[in-house]
């Protein structure tokens, strides 16, 4: 089945929609942290990049696949962990400038840790390479993986809108990102509340790590480095302060990512990133709110 | 337990907002602050709630509040009013009512009911986003919001600024049966009259001093109100 005059099959825009339900998760992992510190972190792709080669050496030392999966949340989550006690929570309530900075210099000393110990040449995640292999549905090949990220991107989605909605912790994030201080007067701890969302955040950085060495099972220092570039542009196009905007600028950057990787002849993929981050630029500038803010521009007086 | 204030002092900065006041609130007391605009009210709430740098001493019971944080001085039986009701417009109201549950000492679900009793539309509008309510409707969420913690203080920061005189009603006849309920209640108003008026007290205050001290029976004495207002 091809969509000639485009180039486009089905095995393409599967690929589309993996690589765009694995961003949405990306941009809500972000979005949830911006929600209760005003912050972007930049270091997010790193925290993906860890997961990634704690994969990769999980496969090396020959270990279990469920085991190198658990390593790789263990080592994303401690790290998430860490990087909140020992970075975000000191600057909390600083300038968004600030902090931004910070989280770059969390980044880069993350990228060139993982440099001095791996070297610039990378490791290889092999055991879950059987997910690269296809599935033949209606008569068109479509990777495994691609169906395996959408269902687990699908399932994280539904858990996190579950835990937002649904619980208390979940009630008091939403609050406290809709107004901290007045949060913390009724009594919602802050810490608590931060450290949680911060938790949320680091498993879906996991998960991405998993399903990310699958479809790119060389990891380098600088894995994930454009996804997250890419990403943080698809959260702003969404709406960065909301969950269901920042997931749908996600998928939506991400496969239109994935549609153009597939659609460009190969000696012009180069210019891949050129023309998505020329589609958010336009965005942006007929949209300054985000593609998926409905609120009306007009203030209640 | 009784809210008590001694030689409070509220420093922003170059401002000194609050130079050493000192009051008492007992259970079943509504106290007023009243004053004109910047004479350190709000501040004084600010104070007690860890939200304003203060020095001195804020005591609920035999227990210190000053220096802790917004969120402990909460759970230790405070609760804030705020100006301008800063309820969670996109929340429901119901939702806006569980976040008060965040202060809360001890498990329970009983005071949902005297909240409900106290304030029937709270009930009646509890799936709405609470921004679709009308102001007075808002105020009463947000004084719901604060009760359900079951605090020992309520502080209330001008509950009145901004409503219909019906509602004003509706929101002084709630202020009699919390006092009725034993909590200690330090209300700030504008509305110096009808304040003096319901209140066990109420301390005139003007650029961060206390300036004069009225019973209810002196509410038509607005030669010596004026007085105070203009120090």
């Amino acid at each position: 089945m091809t969509i000639a005059f485009l180039n486009l099959d089905l095995q393409t825009i599967a690929d589309g929609i993996a690589l765009g339900a694995i961003y949405a998760l990306m941009a809500v992992g972000i979005g949830l942290v911006f929600g209760v510190l005003r912050l972007v972190n930049f270091a997010y792709g790193q925290l993906v990049m860890a997961g990634a080669f704690a994969l990769a050496l999980a496969s090396q030392w020959g270990w279990p696949l469920w085991g190198g999966i658990l390593f790789c949340f263990a080592v994303v989550i401690a790290l998430s962990i860490a990087m909140e006690h020992l970075v975000f929570r000191p600057l909390r309530g600083h300038s968004p400038a600030v902090m931004l900075v910070a989280t770059f210099a969390v980044a880069f000393l993350l990228q060139n840790i993982a440099l001095l110990w791996f070297g610039s040449l990378g490791k290889i995640a092999t055991s879950l390479a059987f997910l690269n292999r296809v599935w033949t549905i209606f008569g068109a090949d479509v990777h495994k993986i691609a169906v395996v990220a959408v269902v687990v991107a699908a399932v994280c989605l539904g858990l996190v809108q579950f835990l937002l909605q649904r619980t208390e912790i979940g009630l008091h994030m939403r609050a406290a990102s809709m107004d901290f201080a007045t949060s913390r007067m009724l009594g919602v701890r802050a810490n608590r509340v931060v450290s949680f969302a911060v938790l949320v955040s680091g498993v879906l950085a996991a998960v991405v790590a998993v399903m990310l060495t699958v479809q790119t099972p060389l990891v380098t220092p600088d894995f994930a480095l454009r996804d997250t570039i890419v990403v943080l542009a698809g959260v702003v196009v969404g709406g960065l302060n909301r969950p269901i905007p920042a997931t749908l600028g996600g998928f939506l950057i991400g496969f239109t990512t994935g549609l153009l990787g597939g659609v460009l002849p190969t000696n012009q993929s180069q210019y891949l990133p050129t023309f998505v981050f020329a589609a958010v630029i336009l965005v942006l500038l007929v949209r300054p709110r985000g593609l998926f803010d409905l609120s009306k521009t007009v203030e209640r007086v | 337990m009784s809210l008590e204030l001694d030689n409070l002092h509220v420093r922003y900065g170059g401002v000194h907002a609050v130079r050493g006041l000192s009051l008492t609130v007992a259970p079943g007391e509504i106290v007023g602050l009243i004053g004109p605009n910047g004479a350190g009210k709000s501040s004084t709430l600010h104070a007690i709630m860890g939200l304003a740098p203060a020095t001195g001493s804020v005591r609920v019971g035999a227990r210190e509040l000053l220096g802790r944080r917004p969120e402990d001085v909460a759970r230790s039986g405070v609760a804030l009013v705020p100006e301008g009701r800063r309820i969670f417009a996109e929340l429901t109201v119901e939702e806006n009512l569980r976040l008060g549950f965040a202060g809360r000492r001890a498990a329970g679900a009983a005071s949902l009911d005297r909240v409900h009793e106290l304030f029937p539309v709270v009930r009646e509008y509890r799936s709405r986003p609470a921004g679709a309510l009308s102001g007075g409707q808002q105020q009463q969420l947000a004084i719901a919001r604060a009760l359900v913690a079951e605090p020992d203080v309520l502080l209330l920061d001008e509950p009145s600024l901004g409503l219909a005189p019906s509602v004003v009603d509706v929101v002084f006849d709630a202020l009699q049966a919390i006092r009725g309920q034993g909590l200690a209640v330090l209300l700030v108003e504008q509305r110096a009259q009808r304040t003096v008026a319901i209140a066990d007290r109420s301390h005139v205050l003007a650029n961060g001093e206390l300036q004069l001290t009225l019973g209810p029976d002196e509410a038509g004495d607005t030669e010596r109100l004026v007085a105070a207002y203009l120090s």
